[in-house]
């Protein structure tokens, strides 16, 4: 009580401001920032789990960027990436934009998009590994069969089994997309659309030279965070491959499933954690440029 | 007039082709949900059959799962799991996002942006320390060693913060006159004013936790403690060739958060909205 007097209102509350944020300042340092430069530090050591932690430089860097399966990998988790920005942003715009223009059954069509959003990716993952089975058992050959066509290897070949295992990715990504798309068109003021209209602007022109650019932000939005999704895949290709390896012959394994190998399977803990890093860093460079493409048109 | 008529005439075909392209790609969205429960009240012999409704519709493999396997256990345990530490984010990250907001002292910058600078180190980069450190500290296999690195999260800490910005301060001052400590003003005054954030905030982590797979995956060896999709992943694995054991798995594992969709559905889009454009 006495204590309190000397101190003024301000003092008061910068107390209880750090007595609130005491046990989530060690926390963060526990949890996050410690785990982040072990991570780093551990990544210049050749540490297997057992032994000691012998200090070896960049040695791990420098055996990763000399091992080709370690480029096919990079290339994989890009291929998800290059493949899977274009295809779900086009498809999410697309249905929203249209999607925007019915009021009858809206709510029911967009509930129906945006459900898979709300499903378990590795439950998925197994659903869609039923569907590319060979004859009888996927569904998508059999429907295949059933229109006098081909069959297909789908999960068994070295090409088609990466965009097998992109789609349900895809798939899961899409409702988040057009609820965050048809929010970022109904925000657009209706004035906008009015007086391209009184200038005479058709649909198309209007869609292009008004809706797309209003749209600048949310685009952005959605390329980061569905980048970083794609990037950081993981549940699909391990539930879809055999023994969760990211095969056929590494033609699925993308970097987290090789950091998973490496660190749990393995047990080349400094190795898997100069992975992490290379990680880290493409994620880094990708969402800062992506802010500063941004920055730069608007 | 007659121009005018076949104009709207011509927009109404546009309307209706438009409002029949949308519902077909709404149906394709749902095949793989509808295919699963439909596979998993068939008999194995039916599996490979088209037809989405059973000719002998059955329980048994819901009846098999529960009662000869761990599934029961998985669910209770992601359910547990999930709900601490939705719990423990709301209190926490809105605690952290309103002391930053609201209180003026040195510092704070520097707590906030570091914080904020969690949000570039993905969980990938982590695991590999957090799993030594459940070691050192004997928690692999135990409940706390799945729920603590989600125990507090930065993207909520920026949510709160945000949305706390649009408390009048005046609100806060009224209550310290009343005689209410800083934390009784917190808890009474403050947080019931950002419960749409909260909600949003409460969907996005429970869901993630309810789905999340790498880390329980790792931290967990013994099938007592895995949650849903680590249970699942494995029990997938040993059933190869069940498909209509894996798809009843994969359907109980989807129901909860499926069926809390139905429920709150305006609710939990809001929320998305909420959280994905302001988070």
């Amino acid at each position: 009580m006495s204590n309190n007097k000397g101190l003024t209102v301000g003092q008061k509350r910068a107390i209880w401001a750090w007595l609130f944020l005491v046990i989530p300042i060690v926390y963060f340092i526990i949890v996050r920032f410690y785990p982040t430069f072990d991570a780093f530090s551990m990544s210049f050591t050749d540490w297997n789990i057992i032994g000691e932690r012998n200090y070896i430089g960049f040695d791990n860097y420098v055996t990763l960027f000399n091992d080709p399966v370690f480029w096919v990998v990079l290339g994989n988790t890009f291929e998800y990436l290059l493949f899977g920005i274009p295809i779900s942003l086009l498809l999410s715009f697309t249905i929203a934009y249209y999607l925007d223009q019915i009021k009858f059954g809206h709510g029911l069509l967009r509930a129906c998009y945006f459900v898979p959003f709300l499903t378990t990716a590795v439950a998925m993952a197994w659903v869609w590994r039923w569907f590319y089975q060979p004859v009888p058992i996927g569904i998508f050959n059999l429907a295949l069969g059933e229109l006098g066509i081909l069959q297909m290897d789908f999960l068994r070949s070295t090409t088609q089994a990466l965009p097998a295992v992109l789609m349900p990715a895809i798939w899961a990504g899409l409702g988040f997309q057009i609820i965050i798309f048809l929010a970022g068109i109904r925000s657009i003021p209706d004035s906008y659309y009015e007086a391209a209209k009184i200038d005479g602007a058709g649909d198309r022109q209007i869609l292009w030279e008004i809706t797309l650019p209003q749209l600048r932000a949310t685009i952005t939005f959605i390329v980061i965070t569905s980048s970083i999704g794609f990037l950081r895949i993981f549940d699909q290709v391990y539930n879809m491959t055999q023994e969760g390896e990211g095969g056929p012959l590494n033609a699925t394994r993308p970097l987290v499933i090789h950091i998973y190998k490496s660190a749990f399977e393995d047990f080349e803990m400094g190795m898997a954690a100069a992975q992490t890093v290379v990680l880290f860093t493409i994620l880094m460079v990708i969402t800062l440029l992506q802010l500063k493409v941004m920055k730069k048109d608007g | 007039m007659a121009e005018q008529k076949i104009y709207k005439k011509a927009i109404s075909v546009k309307k209706t082709v438009i409002w029949t392209m949308l519902a077909i790609g709404a149906i394709a969205m749902l095949t793989p949900i509808i295919f699963m429960f439909s596979a998993s009240f068939k008999y194995s012999d039916e599996i490979f059959n088209l037809n989405i409704i059973p000719s002998e519709p059955t329980l048994s493999n819901y009846i098999y799962l529960f009662e000869e396997t761990t599934f029961f256990k998985w669910l209770i345990n992601s359910f547990i799991i999930s709900t601490v530490v939705t719990f423990s984010v709301l209190f926490f990250d809105a605690l952290i996002g309103y002391t930053l907001c609201k209180f003026k002292f040195k510092g704070r910058k520097i707590v906030f942006i570091a914080i904020l600078s969690t949000l570039m180190i993905p969980t990938e980069m982590l695991v590999i320390p957090w799993y030594v450190l459940s070691n050192n500290l004997g928690l692999i296999d135990s409940y706390f060693g799945l729920m603590f690195p989600g125990l507090m999260s930065g993207f909520g800490v920026f949510l709160m913060k945000q949305f706390f910005e649009g408390v009048p301060d005046d609100f806060l001052d009224a209550a310290r006159i009343d005689g209410l400590n800083e934390f009784q003003i917190f808890i009474e005054v403050a947080l019931p004013l950002v419960m749409p954030a909260l909600s949003a905030l409460a969907i996005f982590t429970f869901l993630g936790n309810w789905t999340a797979f790498l880390w329980p995956m790792i931290v967990t060896t013994s099938a007592d403690l895995y949650t849903i999709p680590v249970g699942l992943a494995s029990f997938s694995g040993e059933f190869q060739t069940e498909w209509e054991m894996i798809m009843t798995g994969a359907a109980v594992a989807s129901l909860p958060t499926l069926l809390v969709f139905l429920l709150l559905q305006r609710f939990i889009i809001r929320g998305v909205i909420l959280g994905g454009l302001k988070g």
